[in-house]
C-alpha cells in the first residue's frame, strides 16, 4: 500500500482547536458564529481534500513526535478513518447552523464556552479517526471524554451535575480502569501499538490473554455504550439538543464503536480472532445490546431518551458487523456510522427542533404535532424509516449488508436478531410518526396552523433527511471507503 | 568556570543566603531580588552540570582539591544532575510566583524568610550533589532545620505541626546517621562511591544489613512512606502557602532521590534487590501507601490537606517502582520525581494563589471560581489532568513506565493500585472542578456565613506576577511529558546501572 506523508490529517484536527481563541474573544455572537463555520468548512475542506488519495487506495500518514522509545503521536488516514471523519466533520457544519437557531431560539447562557468546547470536541474526534497506533488515539479519546464534559453538564443544574458525573465515572473511568491496563498490556506483549491490517497480538499472546484483552477493550471504550456500560448515554441526553444530535449520536458515540472497530482490526486482527473463536462473545454481548436496547426504547416517553435508547441500540450494530469477521458483515457495520449518523441526528434535530418551537419534551404531548410542524415530522418520518432500515433510505443499504454478512458467516441467530431488531425499532418510531399525522382533529394538541422553529432549525434536518435518502440511491464515497477498509481488514 | 559547576550549585545559593540576610538588613526590600539571583545562578548552573554530563559522562569534583577519603567529593552523574535541575527550577518558580503572598504575609520577616528559603534549598541541591555519605546528612539537617522553621513560621497550628515534624524528621534523620556509622565501622569510609566497592565483601556481615535496614527506615521516615507518614499532611497543610509550595514538591522527592542513591550507588542493587529479600514487601507496602493516600485524600474537603494527602500516595508510586527492581520500573520512579515535583508544585501554587484570593482553603468555597479566576483555574485542569494521568500530560507517561515496569515484575497488585488511584485522583479533582464550574457566587450569599474569607463576589483573578509562573508551569507539565521518551532514553537510563533489566 502507498503512503504519502502529509501534514495535513495535523491540520484538520488542530483547526478546530486553533479556531478557539477566536470563537472564546469574539465580541458579538455574529463574529462568534462565523469563526465556528469558517472552522468546520476549513475541516471539512481539509478532509475532503484528502479522499481522492484515499479512494485510490493510498494512505496518508504523518507523525508528530516520538513521545516513548518505537511509540509516537502520529496519524494515518486510511478508509476507516476517513469514512468517519467525513461524516464527523460534514455534520459539524450542519450541526452549527442548527446551534445558532437552537441555542438563539432558546436564549441559552454561556453559548460563547458552549461554541468553544464543540470545537475541542471536534478536534478530538476527527484526531482518534487518523490516529495512528492506540497511544493517539487514546490521547483524542481522553481530550473527547473531557471536552464534552462541559458541554453535557451546560444547564449547570442539579440533574447536568448528577449526568456530568455519571458521565465521567463511566467514559473516563472505563478508559482508564480497562483501555490503559490492557494498552499497556498489549505493549508488553508485542512491544507496539500501531493499528495494522492484521494486528498486531497474532502468534503474541494465548487464547486466554486475548479474551481478557478483548473484553477489556470492547467494555473499556465506554463510549461504545455496551451493556452494561450503557446508562450514561441517556443520562447525558440532559445536554442541549445540539450536542444530543452530533455528539452522542455521532462524534462521541462514534469514537467510542470506531475505537473498538479499529482494536478489533488492527490490533487483534479479524483472523487472530476467528482462529480463537472470539467471535461468537463478542456477537452475543453485541446483540444482547441491540435487543435490550430496542426494548427499553419501547418503553420511553421522553423523545430524547427514546432516541438514546435507540443509538445505544444502533451502536451494536457497528460492533456486530465488526464480530461478524466477514467482508460482508464488516462493510454492513462501518457504513452504518454513515448511514445511522445521517439517520439519528435527523431525529435528535426535529427532537430539538420540537423542543424549541413548542417546549414539548415527551411523546404524549405531541399528538398532532405534524399539522404544526409537518417539516419537522417529515424529516422524523424518513429518520426513522433509516434507522428501522427500510428504503428509501440509507439505512437500509447497511442492514442489508449486515444480513448478507450474517449470512456469510452462516449464523443464522444473527440474521434473526437483526430482523427483529428493525421490527422492535418501526414498533417505537412509527407510533410518534403515527400520533403526530394521523390523530382526529378532537385530539390534537396543536393547531393546524403551520409554526415551525426558527429557519436555522428546520433547515439542517431538512437536509439531514433529503442526505439520508440520497444515500441509499448514492452511498459514495462511504460505501466504496467501507468496502475498502473491510478488504484490508479481513483480507479478501 | 564549567569546571566548577557541581560546586557552584552549592556555594552561590550558600553564600548568597548570608547576602540576603545582610541585604534585608539594609533594605528589606533587596531580600527577593538577591533569593532570585542566587537561585537563578544555581539553576543555570545545575543545567550547565547536565548539559556537561551528558556531553562527557560523570563529573567528579573534590572540594577545595581535597582528595577523599579525606574531603568531599561530589559526583555528579545523569541522575543528580537531572535532580538537580528538578530542584533548582522549582525553587525558582515558586519563589517568583509566591512574591506578591510572601510581601503579604512576611512583611517585616522579608530579611529571614527569604534567608530560610534560599539555605533551605541549598540544603536540597547539596544533598542531590554530594557523593559523601556523611556530608548528605549534614546538608539533609540544614534542610529539614531551615524546613521546620519555614513551616514553624505559619499561623494557628503551624508551630504545633513543625514541632510534630522536628521530632519525626529528627528521628528519621538520626537513623540514616546511625545506618551510616555502622557502613563507617566496617569499611573506613564515607565516600558512595568507595562504600559500593568494598561492602561487597562484607555483605554476610550482620552490621551491613542492620545499617541497611536502619537507613532504609530512616529514609521511609523522611519521605512520608505511609505508614510513616502521619508527620506529613499537618506539616504541609498548616506551613504557611508559599513554603507549602516549596517543601511539598521538594522535600519528599528529595528524599525518594537519595533512597535511589543509596540503594543503587552504596549498596548496589545485587544486595538491595536479591540479598535482602524485601523488594516484594516494599512493593505491598507502597501499594496500601497508594491505596490509603488516595482514600484519605477522599476523605477530607480541604484542598491543601487533600494534596498532602495525594503526596502520600505519590510516594507510593516512586518508591514501589523503585522496588520493582528492572529498569522500567526504576525509570518510572525517577521521571516520577521529576513529573511529581513539577505537578505538585503546580497544584500547591494554584491552590496558593486561590487562597490568597478567597481567602479559605475550603473546597467547598471554590464556587465559581471558573469565572472569577479563569487562567488559575485553566491551570489546574491541567495540573489535575496529569495527576491523574491523562496523556499527553507528565503524569500519564511516569504512569505508564511504572505500570509497565510492575507488568513486567508481574506485581498485579501494583498494577491495580496505579488504576485505582487514578481512579479516585480523577473523583478528587473532578470534585472541585464540579464545585467551581456548578456554583455560582450569588448562589450561596446568605446561606451560610462567609466565616474568615473574604467577601466572595470580590474575587478576582491572581497577579499576573503569579499567573506568569503558573502558566510557565502547566506548559513544563506537556513539555515533559512530549520529551518523557527522550528523558529517559538519553538521561534516566545512563543513569541506571547497566546490571539492572
Amino acid at each position: 500500500m502507498d503512503t504519502l506523508i502529509s501534514i495535513k490529517p495535523l491540520l484538520a484536527i488542530l483547526v478546530s482547536l486553533l479556531a478557539v481563541p477566536l470563537i472564546a474573544t469574539s465580541r458579538s455572537p455574529n463574529v462568534r458564529e462565523g469563526w465556528t463555520f469558517l472552522a468546520a468548512i476549513v475541516k471539512f475542506a481539509i478532509v475532503a481534500s484528502m479522499l481522492p488519495a484515499v479512494m485510490s487506495g493510498m494512505e496518508i500518514s504523518y507523525k508528530l513526535v516520538e513521545v516513548l522509545p518505537g511509540l509516537s503521536i502520529a496519524f494515518r488516514v486510511d478508509a476507516f478513518g476517513m469514512l468517519f471523519a467525513l461524516v464527523a466533520s460534514f455534520l459539524w457544519i450542519i450541526t452549527s447552523a442548527y446551534s445558532i437557531g437552537y441555542m438563539r431560539g432558546l436564549d441559552e447562557h454561556a453559548q460563547t464556552r458552549y461554541f468553544s468546547f464543540f470545537a475541542v470536541s471536534l478536534s478530538a474526534a476527527v484526531g482518534v479517526a487518523f490516529s495512528a497506533n492506540l497511544l493517539t488515539m487514546y490521547l483524542f479519546y481522553e481530550m473527547l471524554s473531557l471536552a464534552t464534559y462541559p458541554l453535557v453538564t451546560h444547564h449547570q443544574d442539579k440533574e447536568a451535575r448528577t449526568s456530568g458525573r455519571k458521565y465521567l465515572l463511566y467514559t473516563v473511568g472505563a478508559s482508564i480502569g480497562l483501555v490503559l491496563p490492557a494498552m499497556l498490556l498489549t505493549y508488553q506483549l508485542t512491544g507496539s501499538l500501531d493499528f495494522s491490517p492484521q494486528g498486531v497480538l497474532a502468534g503474541n499472546a494465548s487464547r486466554g490473554t486475548v479474551a481478557l484483552l478483548l473484553f477489556m477493550f470492547v467494555f473499556g471504550f465506554a463510549k461504545a455504550a455496551i451493556m452494561p456500560f450503557h446508562s450514561w448515554l441517556p443520562a447525558a441526553m440532559v445536554a442541549p439538543t445540539p450536542v444530543s444530535a452530533l455528539l452522542h449520536a455521532v462524534a462521541v458515540v462514534k469514537v467510542g464503536v470506531f475505537s473498538i472497530v479499529r482494536v478489533v482490526t488492527g490490533i487483534f486482527g479479524t483472523e487472530l480472532l476467528h482462529n480463537f473463536g472470539l467471535s461468537t462473545p463478542l456477537l452475543f454481548v453485541a446483540a444482547t445490546t441491540i435487543l435490550v436496547g430496542s426494548f427499553i426504547a419501547l418503553s420511553q416517553d421522553n423523545l430524547k431518551r427514546m432516541l438514546a435508547f435507540s443509538t445505544i441500540a444502533q451502536l451494536s450494530y457497528i460492533v456486530l458487523g465488526t464480530a461478524l469477521l466477514t467482508p460482508k458483515g464488516v462493510t454492513g457495520g462501518m457504513v452504518h456510522i454513515a448511514m445511522h449518523a445521517f439517520g439519528k441526528i435527523t431525529l435528535f434535530f426535529c427532537a430539538g427542533a420540537i423542543f424549541v418551537a413548542t417546549g414539548k419534551k415527551n411523546i404524549s404531548e405531541m399528538t398532532g404535532i405534524g399539522r404544526r410542524m409537518p417539516f419537522t415530522m417529515l424529516a422524523f418520518f424518513f429518520g426513522a424509516l433509516s434507522i428501522i432500515g427500510m428504503p428509501p433510505c440509507g439505512g437500509f443499504l447497511s442492514k442489508w449488508y449486515l444480513v448478507l454478512g450474517a449470512l456469510q458467516a452462516d449464523k443464522i441467530a444473527i440474521v434473526v436478531v437483526l430482523l427483529f431488531s428493525s421490527l422492535l425499532n418501526a414498533a417505537y418510531f412509527m407510533p410518534v410518526v403515527y400520533r403526530a399525522f394521523f390523530c382526529p382533529p378532537e385530539e390534537a394538541l396543536f393547531e393546524a396552523r403551520i409554526q415551525e422553529a426558527p429557519f436555522f432549525c428546520v433547515a439542517p434536518l431538512v437536509i439531514t433527511a433529503v442526505i439520508s435518502i440520497g444515500l441509499l440511491i448514492y452511498p459514495q464515497p462511504f460505501m466504496q471507503l467501507a468496502t475498502m477498509a473491510a478488504a484490508k481488514f479481513t483480507g479478501f | 568556570m564549567s569546571a566548577h559547576y557541581p560546586a557552584l550549585v552549592v556555594v552561590i545559593p550558600l553564600v548568597a543566603a548570608f547576602l540576603v540576610l545582610i541585604g534585608s538588613l539594609l533594605n528589606k526590600r533587596l531580600a527577593f531580588p538577591l533569593a532570585a539571583l542566587a537561585l537563578l545562578g544555581a539553576l543555570l548552573a545545575s543545567i550547565g552540570l547536565l548539559i556537561r554530563v551528558m556531553q562527557v559522562g560523570v563529573v567528579e569534583y573534590h572540594l577545595a582539591g581535597w582528595a577523599p577519603p579525606i574531603g568531599i567529593a561530589y559526583r555528579v552523574d545523569h541522575l543528580n544532575a537531572l535532580v538537580l535541575v528538578a530542584v533548582a527550577s522549582v525553587a525558582f518558580i515558586n519563589l517568583l510566583g509566591t512574591r506578591p503572598l510572601v510581601a503579604d504575609l512576611f512583611e517585616d520577616r522579608l530579611g529571614p524568610f527569604y534567608t530560610l528559603y534560599v539555605l533551605l534549598v541549598t540544603g536540597l541541591l547539596g544533598i542531590v550533589v554530594t557523593g559523601d555519605a556523611f556530608n548528605l546528612y549534614v546538608l539533609l539537617e540544614i534542610a529539614a532545620l531551615t524546613g521546620y522553621a519555614l513551616v514553624g513560621m505559619g499561623e494557628g497550628r503551624a508551630p504545633l505541626a513543625s514541632l510534630n515534624y522536628i521530632f519525626m524528621g529528627t528521628v528519621g534523620a538520626s537513623f540514616y546517621l546511625l545506618g551510616i556509622g555502622y557502613l563507617y565501622l566496617v569499611t573506613g569510609t564515607l565516600n558512595m562511591a568507595d562504600l559500593a566497592a568494598r561492602l561487597p565483601a562484607l555483605y554476610p556481615s550482620r552490621v551491613v544489613v542492620s545499617a541497611f535496614v536502619i537507613c532504609l527506615a530512616g529514609l521511609c521516615l523522611k519521605m512520608g512512606f505511609f505508614p510513616l507518614h502521619a508527620w506529613l499532611p499537618n506539616a504541609y497543610s498548616h506551613a504557611p502557602d508559599p513554603v507549602s509550595s516549596l517543601v511539598a514538591p521538594l522535600m519528599t522527592k528529595v528524599m525518594v532521590y537519595v533512597m535511589v542513591r543509596i540503594m543503587l550507588f552504596v549498596f548496589t542493587p545485587a544486595f538491595a534487590f536479591d540479598l535482602m529479600t524485601i523488594s516484594a514487601p516494599m512493593v505491598w507496602l507502597a501499594v496500601i501507601a497508594i491505596v490509603a493516600g488516595s482514600f484519605l485524600a477522599l476523605s477530607t474537603r480541604r484542598i491543601k490537606r487533600m494534596l498532602t494527602y495525594i503526596i502520600v500516595a505519590e510516594v507510593g508510586y516512586m518508591v514501589g517502582g523503585f522496588w520493582l527492581g528492572n529498569r522500567l520500573g526504576i525509570s518510572g520512579a525517577i521521571l516520577h520525581i521529576i513529573n511529581d515535583a513539577v505537578m505538585t508544585l503546580c497544584v500547591f501554587l494554584t491552590a496558593a494563589a486561590i487562597i490568597a484570593r478567597t481567602g479559605s482553603d475550603r473546597i467547598d468555597d471554590m464556587q465559581g471560581l471558573f469565572k472569577k479566576m479563569p487562567v488559575t483555574m485553566a491551570v489546574f485542569v491541567i495540573a489535575g489532568l496529569s495527576i491523574i494521568g491523562v496523556p499527553p500530560t507528565c503524569g500519564f507517561f511516569s504512569k505508564w513506565y511504572l505500570i509497565s515496569g510492575a507488568l513486567a515484575a508481574g506485581q498485579y497488585g501494583f498494577v491495580g493500585a496505579l488504576l485505582l488511584s487514578s481512579l479516585i485522583n480523577l473523583v478528587l479533582f473532578f470534585r472541585i472542578f464540579e464545585i467551581a464550574y456548578f456554583e455560582p457566587f450569588e448562589a450561596q450569599h446568605g446561606e451560610h456565613s462567609p466565616g474568615p474569607g473574604r467577601v466572595l463576589s470580590e474575587v478576582q483573578e491572581a497577579p499576573l506576577e503569579t499567573l506568569a509562573p503558573l502558566v510557565v508551569t502547566a506548559g513544563l507539565l506537556f513539555a515533559l511529558g512530549i520529551y518523557a521518551g527522550d528523558i529517559v532514553s538519553l538521561i534516566i537510563d545512563q543513569a541506571i546501572p547497566v546490571g539492572i533489566l
